[in-house]
């Protein structure tokens, strides 16, 4: 028995082990971004937000944000206008080559982003079409849109479809049904997707390098120039502002999804 | 009858076109540039012949690079498999009342920048970075030690983007095992060791599958991390392709590149989904 409880500690042990390297240099990225020191590395030399306040000085920083807020923000909108139609007809539906379109919808997950990078663009350069903010946006559809899909699937499977048929046999139009009882149950699905598409979309460097222009720049293309001077402070600063961010976007997502869950619940 | 049977093509349609368009033509695209000659002056001419996969071919330079891929992916895979399995053991038997703020953790790193998380490393293994700052502090070494710019730190780097999803992968397969086979095991008088290693792993195996096959692809077609913490000679083919493509204008050739890839990526998933089924990979994932 004493030899069973040491193994559990051992893998309690291990896993704390993996929790810290894991999160290590997320932490080092916070604390050196108050580090005054010219050079963005230790040893920490007091502590100041002076290279936050640089940062918001920083018309170019501060439009790639814009930028990548207004394209995560419609890659969202249009990747869920169109991922929750398709989960809808996969999910209640029966049809020829369910299967086979299933996985073409969700393909773009395991082709590699350099190859969807390179695909688009050839075909727009094909087209004769200037690479734009349009070809981001489509593009970053694609990217996102398995992801709604998988996400909005899961919770469909699990709303019970009588309460659908009920709706109908009362004498509801299929749409009515749609938007008086599988929407308000498929919200918080919805809304994940959603905040899960904008992630994707305001996280993406790789594709994202191939389609944007120098007027389209979102923030982790132009930190990765940033990049390629030197690590400055400034892109700790930055980062940890990310960091906090995108921390906080799930961690408030949950908030709503629960109080989503609650109204439904009642 | 007929309208409704019309009626789940009308809801896929958007996604269908959106995917036919954006994905489907455009890598058609790709299959059919590879044949493509490329004038000197830089003009793509229509063509059907083979010169840019013989070019790959030609000597050992560009396959080299594809292996190394292969070999760096299948490195990363193992570490992946390493320190990933004893957490999602972990989560699948722990009662903490903190377990699902410790999911949450996990899951995480999933919603960080990954090119903050990548660059992150810099300040852990760089010359002036954490670790040797600590040993110079210590007087343990006179120099600084280079960890960084070499495919070690690589391989760090990608660790830190994947192992949430092998974690991820790994802990569904086993949240779905029956606990009452366990218990039968031990019941049998197993011991825990034993219950554990002819019940739960092999029943652990298709996440475990699934999570190595998500690695190993997402590894093949990684850009980022060779960029930020490799060195010169630590590019992977996806550096390879957007070189030639968006630096030296060669879509005949990049096309040819990506084509390969893609082939090699399409047998490795069509050989894994006949013998494991892909479903399990979409599983997990639909988790997040």
């Amino acid at each position: 028995m004493k030899k069973i409880i040491s193994g559990w500690s051992l893998i309690k042990i291990y896993t704390l082990l993996v929790y810290i390297w894991m999160f290590a240099p997320i932490v080092v990225v916070v604390v050196l971004a108050f580090n005054p020191q010219q050079f963005g590395t230790f040893p920490m030399e007091g502590f100041s937000f002076k290279w936050f306040v640089k940062l918001a000085h920083n018309s170019t920083i501060l439009d790639a944000f814009k930028n990548s807020m207004v394209l995560g923000s419609l890659t969202a909108i249009f990747s869920t206008a169109i991922g929750v139609p398709a989960a809808m007809a996969f999910i209640r539906y029966d049809f020829k080559g369910k299967d086979f379109l299933n996985t073409l919808l969700i393909a773009p997950i395991m082709v590699p982003e350099v190859v969807l990078g390179v695909a688009l663009l050839l075909f727009i350069r094909w087209l004769q079409q200037p690479k734009s903010f349009a070809l981001l946006l489509i593009g970053h559809v694609v990217l996102t849109l398995p992801y709604v899909l998988l996400i909005v699937q899961a919770r469909l499977v699990g709303i019970k479809k009588e309460y659908e048929e009920a709706a109908l046999s009362l004498g509801a139009s299929p749409f009515q049904t749609f938007r008086e009882i599988t929407f308000p149950l498929l919200a918080p699905a919805v809304f994940a997707g959603m905040l899960f598409a904008f992630t994707i979309s305001f996280d993406d460097v790789t594709a994202t390098l191939f389609w944007a222009t120098a007027h389209n720049q979102t923030v982790p293309v132009q930190i990765f120039s940033m990049l390629r001077n030197s690590i400055s402070p400034e892109i700790n600063a930055l980062g940890a502002v990310m960091i906090v961010l995108t921390i906080s976007i799930p961690l408030f997502a949950g908030y709503i999804s629960r109080k989503f869950a609650k109204g439904v619940d009642k | 009858m007929k309208n409704k049977s019309f009626r789940p093509w009308l809801l896929l349609s958007p996604s269908l076109t959106a995917v036919f368009l954006l994905l489907v033509v455009p890598v058609c695209f790709v299959v059919v540039y590879s044949f493509w000659l490329r004038a000197p002056s830089g003009a793509d001419i229509p063509a059907f012949q083979f010169g840019n996969y013989a070019k790959f071919f030609a000597d050992f330079f560009y396959p080299g690079i594809l292996l190394k891929t292969i070999r760096v992916a299948l490195e990363t895979v193992f570490f992946c498999l390493i320190m990933g399995y004893i957490p999602a053991y972990f989560f699948y038997k722990t009662e903490s009342k903190f377990k699902p703020f410790l999911m949450i953790l996990v899951m995480l790193p999933f919603w960080i920048s990954f090119i903050i998380r990548t660059l992150s490393w810099i300040n852990i293994l760089g010359d002036s970075g954490m670790i040797n700052h600590f040993f110079l502090q210590m007087g343990l070494i006179k120099e600084p030690f280079a960890m960084l710019y070499n495919e070690g730190a690589v391989i760090m780097g990608l660790l830190q983007y994947l192992l949430p999803f092998m974690i991820l992968n790994i802990y569904v397969s086993l949240d779905g095992i029956d606990n009452s086979l366990t218990e039968a095991a031990k019941g049998l008088g197993c011991t825990e060791w034993q219950a554990f290693r002819e019940v739960t792993l092999p029943l652990s195996l298709p996440g475990v599958s699934a999570g190595c096959l998500l690695v190993f692809v997402l590894t093949c077609g990684t850009y980022l991390p060779p960029m930020i913490l490799g060195g010169p000679g630590d590019e992977l083919i996806a550096n390879l392709i957007f070189k030639r493509v968006i630096g030296t204008l060669d879509w005949p050739f990049g096309s040819a590149i990506s084509t390969i890839l893609m082939g090699l990526l399409a047998v490795i998933v069509y050989t894994y989904n006949k013998y494991m089924g892909i479903s399990q990979i979409f599983n997990a994932l639909s988790k997040e």
